[in-house]
């Protein structure tokens, strides 16, 4: 440090503790009306400090058999989206991954071909072709199915993308090594590459996690039963009534528990997926 | 005296093995709906869907003049820039300072990761809540204020709510690559430019700033883009591309004309054109990448 | 155990890049070859083509009177010292050196015992349980080194082993490479690009250059009748001494057109270079006529005393020499010395570069 000023660092922690109010107010507000009777939440001012119907409300959305979206409970929200975030995270690492193996450490004739068309996928969002989409997941019968919400999102330009860039830092002596240690193509992916990528995994498995939790357009297409929706759909099914009907506090309850899960895993990777943001997109 | 190129398993058939899960998930869900949205933008249904015509370029001409076209890339172009800047500036702020600080450096980074968690439409949300005229309490503080707030029947406060819960939600993606981007300067070419005199505003301007620019420039793109695709969720669920159509961006415009309007031939051609857009971004982005990745 | 034959093996990349053009070797049961060039001659590609890592575009090679050119490399059974190592990062020293012999499906048991004999003959057994970046790089090289020789392959190959170790470690490994090469009888092939350590390690030492063979030969024949300027120059350190002259009825011409008596050397009329090894040159006390040796004026440029010896620097007829004299010198830059060097340690070479033998 150049300059340790002491005024300059204080300056320095009260932005940063506004800062922090900022990003987190939004929540906890959101936290504390979760905790308060409707009665309560539809009297603005909120008090700043939780009510005391958290187990109240949290159990009345859970298990109550209020607090339900079109006949569905928000465990069956909770738990597709669960299966879309894990799948989607799963499904793409390990796609991906053997596309970049069969990329650099193969040769093949059309492989830069393969590559390009994987690389061009960057550039076709769902955004971009929602109509035919929705018509080809319609003709496969994927409506409403567990494999039209994820299966779809598995390719991954992105991811394959990273893990290409990793192999190619792999030294070709090792490669060498391996193949005089008479591993073949099985055996080193087993047992070099994969124990190598570990932390590459991690990194990617965290951020295709929050990717895979907070798809909004992709649910909102792929399903027309409640039961077969996210919880983020959920909620704005929940919302879109007259706010005369919205049972706001389920509501808040319902938005913390949608919130909480990715929310955990971002925390507790933290170190993981620090790493794999920088890197994934540098 | 390492050969140069690449070292190879010598297998043939393998590589297509391996590279067909990801082959057969592009070319079913990407290439084809991609090529079928192209093919529809050059043709015309009836109101029945019983025949089609090739109107050629038709449909885009009509697009680009329908002043509701117009209108919804002034929305998109206004929400993108206020929320890159906005979500850029303080999270520009917040790494400087906590480039600053000694001690909690560790906790304030895993308090302002938080939103990057949230979805989206959640962020829109918890922003709804707030300002929600009947129960928000900033809307009741803003409202007691003598202020005349209601972005349910105002279009520039319902944008303002928008980019607000858009920015929001993006400050922490942008504050752990400024924090990376800070940490990448050299400390000593910070202290060449102490001992040369600058102060520490100067420093930051005439050092520090310049040197983020890659950064900055990345983040400039990657920010535009999460505007104009990933904020769906934010319209959808808080304004509905209202009042009026006040926040109807491109995408949302796309979605509503083909999914709720069923207008097939156009919808297809502003898809076309958001095509062309993406294909923009993403080849400015690769053109600043293109130094750290090599293809090969 | 095994020999190894090379039959004019070729290697042609793609676009007809020939790297390797027709070279022929053939390696004893139990001796250690040593394959020496500057970088790019084409030696670590052979060293390559013997491992299988590296397809033969023509030629054969034979391990132990078989033809190897269609086995991969598991199938060859040999083991190889990489440059960097080539650790498995991810793995234990016990693991790393297992790693071939489990792919092989050997009896645990029978593993166990293979490592911790290798790992004690190397010195190793502490350092069983540590991963490759916990060791020092002398640590790291005696596992590659271990790997190679838990497996009991019929050759070992080494790629520039020592490369990547500072100079003393350096010396220290080569003994013990030579020694254990030794006392293992395994046939060997080492690459390298360190003329010290192919002199000192190599039973048959060949000189490439340029994807060929210059020369093979044991190391001190190669030393004492380079094949070629090429040879003369690469092998000796600080390099043989080489002034091109021409010959007319009086004598010989240097290059600046200094005249020179021919003290007897048949210098053909196409010009010829002269070789002389730094440490062959006599310092001439007065100006009295030695016999049977040339006779040169040297301008000395710089003195570069080094300990128990000194470096001349200097030119002789436009041309750069360079004397190794024991002790001091007490030459001074600007001097002007004469130089002698004794008839039977002179080389020469015709104006292609090939040795001409003395008549």
């Amino acid at each position: 440090m150049i300059q340790n000023n002491p005024i300059g660092r204080f300056i320095a922690h009260i932005i940063l503790i506004i800062g922090i109010m900022i990003v987190a107010f939004p929540i906890y507000y959101t936290f504390v009306a979760s905790t308060q009777s409707l009665q309560e939440i539809m009297r603005p001012p909120l008090s700043l400090l939780p009510g005391n119907h958290f187990w109240e409300n949290y159990s009345a959305a859970l298990f109550g058999g209020v607090g339900r979206i079109g006949g569905v409970g928000v465990d069956r929200l909770l738990f597709n989206t669960i299966v879309m975030a894990l799948a989607i995270a799963v499904g793409k690492i390990a796609i991906s991954i053997l596309s970049a193996y069969a990329i650099v450490f193969f040769r093949f004739p059309g492989r830069m071909i393969f590559f390009w068309l994987i690389f061009i996928t960057l550039m076709l969002p769902v955004e971009v072709r929602i109509l035919p989409t929705y018509k080809v997941m319609v003709d496969l019968g994927l409506i409403d199915t567990y494999t039209g919400l994820t299966l779809p999102l598995m390719a991954s330009a992105t991811a394959t993308l990273l893990f290409r860039q990793f192999f190619m830092t792999i030294p070709g002596e090792l490669v060498e090594a391996a193949r005089v240690d008479g591993a073949g193509p099985w055996r080193f992916f087993k047992d070099i590459l994969l124990p190598l990528s570990k932390t590459n995994i991690a990194a990617l498995f965290v951020i295709l996690f929050i990717y895979g939790w907070t798809q909004y357009l992709w649910p909102l297409l792929m399903t027309n039963r409640n039961d077969m929706t996210t919880i983020v759909i959920g909620l704005r099914k929940m919302i879109s009534f007259a706010d005369a009907d919205t049972e706001w506090h389920l509501v808040m309850v319902t938005c913390i528990l949608a919130i909480v899960p990715p929310i955990l895993v971002v925390m507790l990777m933290q170190r993981w997926f620090v790493r794999g943001l920088v890197e994934t997109e540098k | 005296m390492a050969s140069s190129t690449r070292v190879t398993f010598p297998n043939k058939l393998l590589p297509y093995l391996l590279l067909a899960p990801q082959l057969a998930i592009t070319a079913i869900f990407f290439y084809w709906p991609a090529s079928q949205a192209i093919y529809q933008s050059v043709l015309r249904e009836d109101p029945f869907g019983l025949s089609t015509q090739f109107v050629g370029l038709d449909n885009f001409r009509r697009v680009i003049s329908d002043p509701n076209y117009v209108n919804s890339l002034q929305v998109t172009v206004i929400f993108s820039v206020a929320t890159a800047l906005i979500a850029m500036a303080l999270a520009l702020l917040l790494a400087v300072m906590a480039d600053k600080v000694i001690r909690g450096k560790g906790i304030y980074r895993t308090l302002l990761i938080w939103p990057y968690a949230v979805a989206p439409a959640i962020a829109g949300m918890l922003w709804l809540f707030l300002f929600n005229p009947s129960m928000g309490t900033l809307a009741y503080l803003v409202r007691s204020a003598g202020y005349n707030w209601d972005p349910l029947l105002n279009g520039d406060q319902a944008m303002v709510l928008v980019v607000s819960a858009a920015a929001w939600k993006q400050i922490s993606y942008n504050f752990l690559f400024f924090v990376a981007g800070l940490q990448s300067i050299p400390k000593s070419l910070i202290e060449a430019a102490a001992i040369d005199g600058a102060g520490e505003t100067k420093r930051f301007w005439t050092i520090i700033f310049p040197l983020l620019a890659p950064t900055t420039f990345f983040l400039l793109v990657v920010n535009t883009v999460y505007a104009f695709f990933d904020t769906f969720g934010i319209i959808h669920a808080v304004t509905g591309g209202g009042p009026g159509k006040a926040t109807e961006t491109l995408v949302y415009k796309v979605y509503n004309d083909g999914f709720v309007n069923l207008i097939l031939g156009d919808s297809a051609a502003q898809s076309v054109i958001l095509m062309i857009i993406v294909i923009g971004l993403t080849a400015i982005q690769f053109r600043y990448v293109e130094r750290k990745v090599h293809y090969g | 155990m095994a020999n190894v034959e090379l039959t004019n093996v070729r290697k042609v990349y793609g676009n007809s890049v020939e790297a390797v053009k027709g070279v022929n070797i053939a390696i004893e049961d139990g001796a250690l070859c040593v394959l020496v060039g500057p970088s790019g001659c084409g030696k670590s590609t052979l060293l390559r083509m013997i491992a299988g890592l590296e397809s033969i575009t023509d030629g054969t090679v034979k391990i132990e009177n078989a033809v190897v050119n269609n086995l991969g490399p598991a199938e060859r059974d040999i083991a190889m010292v990489f440059q960097n190592y080539a650790l498995y990062p991810h793995m234990k020293v016990y693991d790393n050196m297992a790693y071939g012999l489990r792919n092989r499906g050997m009896p645990k048991d029978q593993i166990d015992k293979r490592v911790r004999e290798a790992a004690q003959t190397l010195e190793l057994t502490h350092l069983l349980e540590r991963r490759p970046k916990e060791l020092s790089g002398g640590q790291r090289q005696r596992v590659a080194m271990g790997r190679a020789i838990v497996r009991n392959p019929k050759v070992f190959l080494f790629d520039e082993p020592l490369s990547n170790l500072d100079a003393k470690l350096r010396g220290q490994m080569r003994v013990e490479i030579k020694n254990l090469q030794r006392q293992l009888g395994v046939t060997s092939v080492y690459v390298t690009h360190d003329q010290l350590e192919a002199m000192t390690l190599a039973d048959t030492l060949v000189v490439m250059n340029s994807g060929s063979v210059e020369q093979i030969g044991a190391p001190l024949d190669i030393y004492e009748k380079p094949a070629s300027t090429f040879v003369a120059s690469f092998i000796g350190a600080p390099p043989m001494n080489l002034v091109h002259v021409t010959a007319d009825n009086t004598g010989l011409i240097l290059k600046d057109g200094t005249h020179i008596g021919a003290e007897g050397l048949t210098v053909p009329t196409t010009g010829a270079v002269i070789g002389f090894r730094p440490e062959d040159l006599e310092v001439a006390a007065g100006h009295e006529k030695h016999i049977g040796g040339l006779q040169l004026d040297l301008k000395v440029l710089g003195v570069e005393p080094v300990g128990a010896e000194s470096y001349v620097y200097g030119v002789v007829g436009g041309e750069r020499v360079v004397v190794r004299v024991a002790g001091r010198s007490p030459s001074q830059t600007g001097d002007h010395l004469r130089v002698i060097i004794p008839k039977e340690k002179l080389h020469l070479f015709g104006a292609d570069g090939k040795r001409i033998p003395p008549a």
